[in-house]
C-alpha cells in the first residue's frame, strides 16, 4: 500500500531517486538544491541506498562524472540550481548529443548579478536548447513523480536522453507538502533496469565521443533533434503508464477550467497553483476565464498547446524570466510562435514576474488577467510588462 | 588466442596495436609513439577517457577510428571527471552484482593544457577523491592541436603563437608549471615522469601507474616537431636531450618516495636541447644562462627532495 507523508519536495526528489535505486550519485551543494544530495548521501551513509555518492569540486564534473557513469551503464542522478546549470552549460550539449540517459532535478534559480540565491526561470530558460528533456512541476507530489518518471522515459531504449526536472527553488524545494508514497514493487513495476546499449566493455570496444567534420555534423545534429521531438510518444506513453499504476495522470499540456474560457492564463511550475486561485476566484464572479499550466517545456507541445488555446480569444503568458532586449518572456515567445501560423488564434499577452524570489499573489495574477485583457483589447507600446516593478 | 610478442634486447614487448595505424598525427610526432607505447603497456583490459586534444583529434574523426579499446571523450576541461564517473560506475555496478566482477582500469589522457590548465580543477578533485584511476599527461609544451599556442606547461624563452618572441619580448615569460610535484602534493599513491625517448622505462611507468590501487599521474613529456620546430627525425634525440640536461628529470614518486636515477656531474649543458629547436632560437646567451641556473636549481631541488624521503 502507498503511504501518504509530509515531505519536503527536495527530500521527495530525493526519495524517488533512491526507489528508483541509482547507481551513482554525483553533486556539488548549491542554494537552494541543497536538501538533495544531503538527502541522498545521508541514505548512502545509513545503507538505505546502496550507491556512489560523489562529492564532486563543481557542477561541471558534477555532470562530467555522471557522463562517464552512464557511459558504462549506470542509472545516473544529478541536482544543481541557477549558477550551477550555468557552470555545466557545455556539458549538458554532451549528454543530450552522445544520448546518455541523465536524470537531474534543478530547483530553479536566478542569475548573477546582482547575486540572488532566490527563484525565478532564469536558468532553466538558458539551459532550453541543450537537447535535454525537460519537465516542470507544481509541487512535491510532483517533484516525486517526476523525478523517477524521468528514469522511464530517458533510458527508454527507443529515447536515451537526459532529463531535467525543474521545481522552483525555495517556493517548491523548501515547502513541506503530503506526498503519497508508492510501494518499492509498483515503482519497479514502472521502472525496468536500465540497460544502456553502448556501454563502454573492452570486450567491446566502442568509441564514444568521436568528432564530427563538416560531411557529418549536420546530419548529427539533425538525429539529435528527431529523437528528442520522437521522444513526445514515450513520455506521453510514459505519463499514461503512470497514471495507470499510480492513479494519477499527467499530460504535456495541462487545461485547468478551459471549457469555453475566452481568456487563458499560461504558467508553468509553482506558481501555477496560486494562479489557480486567482482562476476559481475570477470564475466565481462569473469571468470567462481558464488556465494552462505548461509541464512539457522540451520537446515543445506543439500540438497539445495549440489545441488548449485555440477557442480563446485572449491567452496571457506569465514568465519568470527576462529575455534581455528580446520579446519579453521566453515561453511568452515561444507561444508566440507555435500559434503564429494557426487561422484561429488567441492574442498573446506577455507578462515577466517573480524574479530572484519575488512573491507573486493570487491578486498578482487576478491583475496580470485584468491588464492583459485590457492590453489585447486597446494595444500596448510596450513588448511585455514587468508585474509589481516599484516607480 | 596465444599473445605474440616482440623482442627488444632483454624486453618483451606485445605484438598487438591498440592504437591503429592510419592516425593523422604529424610526422615525427613524439606523442603518438608514447600513446601507443602506453597502450601496449596497459593491455586490453581498459577504458579511455580522452580530453579534447591531439591526440582525440587525431585518432578518432567520424566515421573512423584508431581505437582498439573502448574510448570516451566528452570535453577538453573535464577528462578527469569523465574518468571519476567510469571508474564509480564500474565499482558500483560490480558491488551490485548488475556487471561481472573483473579489473578493469580506466585511464585518462590528455595534453598539457587539458591538464594544467582547463583542466586542473577536475583533475585535482579526482585526486583528492581517490579515485582508482590513471591520469596520463602528454606534455608538448603549448596547445599544438589549436595551433601552437603558450599553456602554463610551456617553456620560459619559448616562442609560441600567443606568446611570440618579438623585439620586446623573448616568448614565454614564465616557468614551466610543475605540474608532477603538485601531483605529488595530492599524496597520491604514484607519479612518475617519462619520455618516449626511454620506451621501456615509459612502458614499466605506465604499466605500474595502471597497477597501483587509487589515482596514479604519469607525466609523458612528448616532443613536438611541429611546434617545437625541430626537424622530424629528430622527437627521440630531442626527448633524450631534455632528460640528459636536466630540462625533464625522469623520476618516480612511490607513496611520496622519491626514485631518480640523476648524477648532476654527468648533467649536459642546456644549450645542447635548446639549439635544434626553432621555437628557442631567438635566445641569446646570457637567457640560456638564466635557464641553465634556473635547471640547476630544479635538479637540486629535486635532488633535496630525493634525500629528504
Amino acid at each position: 500500500m502507498s503511504k501518504r507523508v509530509g515531505l519536503e519536495a527536495s527530500h521527495a526528489a530525493a526519495e524517488a531517486a533512491r526507489m528508483a535505486d541509482v547507481d551513482v550519485i554525483a553533486a556539488y551543494p548549491i542554494t537552494p538544491q541543497t536538501h538533495i544530495p544531503e538527502r541522498l548521501a545521508e541514505m548512502v551513509a545509513d545503507g538505505e541506498l546502496n550507491a556512489a555518492y560523489i562529492p564532486v569540486e563543481s557542477e561541471h564534473s558534477a555532470l562530467s562524472t555522471c557522463l562517464g557513469a552512464a557511459a558504462v551503464g549506470a542509472r545516473t542522478f544529478t541536482a544543481t540550481a541557477g549558477p550551477g546549470l550555468e557552470y555545466m552549460h557545455n556539458v549538458l550539449y554532451v549528454a543530450s548529443s552522445m544520448r546518455l540517459p541523465v536524470v537531474m532535478t534543478v530547483a530553479n534559480r536566478a542569475l548573477s548579478a546582482p547575486l540572488s540565491i532566490w527563484g525565478d526561470h532564469s536558468d532553466a530558460m538558458g539551459s532550453r536548447d541543450t537537447g535535454w528533456i525537460q519537465v516542470f512541476c507544481q509541487n512535491s507530489q510532483e517533484a516525486f513523480d517526476m523525478t523517477f518518471w524521468a528514469f522511464r522515459v530517458g533510458e527508454d531504449p527507443g529515447v536515451l536522453l537526459p532529463v531535467m526536472v525543474h521545481f522552483d527553488g525555495f517556493h517548491l524545494t523548501h515547502v513541506t507538502e503530503p506526498v503519497i508514497l508508492p510501494e518499492q514493487e509498483e515503482v519497479d513495476k514502472f521502472l525496468p533496469q536500465f540497460h544502456y546499449p553502448f556501454t563502454l566493455d573492452p570486450d567491446k570496444p566502442m568509441t564514444l565521443g568521436a568528432f564530427a567534420p563538416p560531411d557529418i555534423y549536420p546530419e548529427a545534429k539533425m538525429a539529435q533533434d528527431v529523437a528528442l521531438r520522437k521522444s513526445k510518444d514515450v513520455i506521453i506513453q510514459g505519463f499514461k503508464e503512470f497514471g495507470d499504476i499510480f492513479r494519477r495522470y499527467y499530460h504535456p499540456v495541462e487545461p485547468y477550467k478551459t471549457k469555453g474560457a475566452k481568456t487563458l492564463l499560461l504558467t508553468m511550475g509553482s506558481f501555477s497553483e496560486t494562479a489557480k486561485i486567482a482562476i476559481d476566484t475570477k470564475k466565481n464572479k462569473g469571468e470567462s476565464i481558464g488556465l494552462i499550466n505548461l509541464r512539457l517545456w522540451r520537446p515543445f507541445p506543439f500540438e497539445e498547446l495549440r489545441q488548449a488555446a485555440k477557442d480563446a480569444e485572449i491567452l496571457v503568458v506569465f514568465d519568470r524570466c527576462i529575455s534581455f532586449g528580446g520579446p519579453g518572456g521566453p515561453v511568452s515567445s515561444e507561444i508566440r510562435s507555435a500559434l503564429y501560423n494557426e487561422k484561429k488564434k488567441p492574442r498573446v499577452v506577455s507578462f515577466v514576474g517573480g524574479l530572484g524570489g519575488r512573491d507573486m499573489l493570487v491578486k498578482d495574477f487576478e491583475y496580470i488577467i485584468d491588464q492583459g485583457r485590457e492590453i489585447a483589447e486597446k494595444g500596448s507600446k510596450e513588448l511585455f510588462e514587468i508585474v509589481g516593478i516599484r516607480g | 588466442m596465444k599473445e605474440k610478442f616482440i623482442k627488444f634486447g632483454k624486453n618483451l614487448v606485445t605484438a598487438e596495436e591498440f592504437l591503429a595505424e592510419g592516425h593523422s598525427f604529424c610526422t615525427g610526432c613524439g606523442e603518438a609513439l608514447a600513446l601507443r607505447l602506453a597502450c601496449k603497456a596497459l593491455g586490453r583490459n581498459v577504458i579511455i577517457a580522452n580530453a579534447t586534444g591531439c591526440i582525440e583529434v587525431c585518432t578518432s574523426p567520424l566515421p573512423v577510428t584508431s581505437w582498439r579499446v573502448p574510448w570516451i571523450h566528452t570535453l577538453f576541461e573535464n577528462v578527469a571527471a569523465t574518468a571519476s564517473g567510469i571508474e564509480a560506475g564500474l565499482k558500483i555496478l560490480m558491488r551490485k552484482g548488475k556487471m561481472p566482477e573483473r579489473d578493469i582500469k580506466c585511464v585518462a589522457v590528455a595534453g598539457d593544457g587539458g591538464t594544467s590548465d582547463i583542466g586542473v580543477q577536475a583533475l585535482s578533485g579526482a585526486f583528492e577523491r581517490n579515485h582508482d584511476f590513471l591520469y596520463l599527461c602528454f606534455d608538448n609544451e603549448a596547445y599544438m592541436n589549436t595551433g601552437i599556442q603558450r599553456s602554463s606547461a610551456t617553456p620560459y624563452g619559448a616562442s609560441t603563437t600567443t606568446a611570440p618572441a618579438g623585439k620586446l619580448s623573448i616568448g614565454q615569460t614564465t616557468w614551466k608549471k610543475n605540474m608532477p610535484e603538485i601531483a605529488v602534493a595530492h599524496n597520491i599513491p604514484y607519479v612518475a615522469t617519462a619520455c618516449p625517448s626511454y620506451p621501456f622505462d615509459l612502458m614499466n611507468k605506465v604499466k605500474k601507474g595502471g597497477e597501483v590501487k587509487g589515482p596514479a599521474y604519469v607525466h609523458i613529456f612528448s616532443p613536438c616537431p611541429t611546434g617545437w620546430r625541430h626537424a622530424i627525425d629528430l622527437a627521440i634525440e630531442i626527448g633524450r636531450l631534455a632528460v640528459e640536461t636536466g630540462i625533464f628529470p625522469l623520476y618516480e614518486v612511490e607513496n611520496g618516495r622519491y626514485k631518480l636515477n640523476v648524477d648532476r656531474s654527468k648533467l649536459r649543458p642546456v644549450g645542447e636541447y635548446l639549439k635544434p629547436q626553432g621555437r628557442f632560437r631567438h635566445l641569446l646567451e646570457g637567457e640560456i644562462e638564466t635557464i641553465q641556473e634556473h635547471v640547476n636549481e630544479l635538479i637540486a631541488s629535486i635532488l633535496l627532495t630525493y634525500y629528504n624521503t
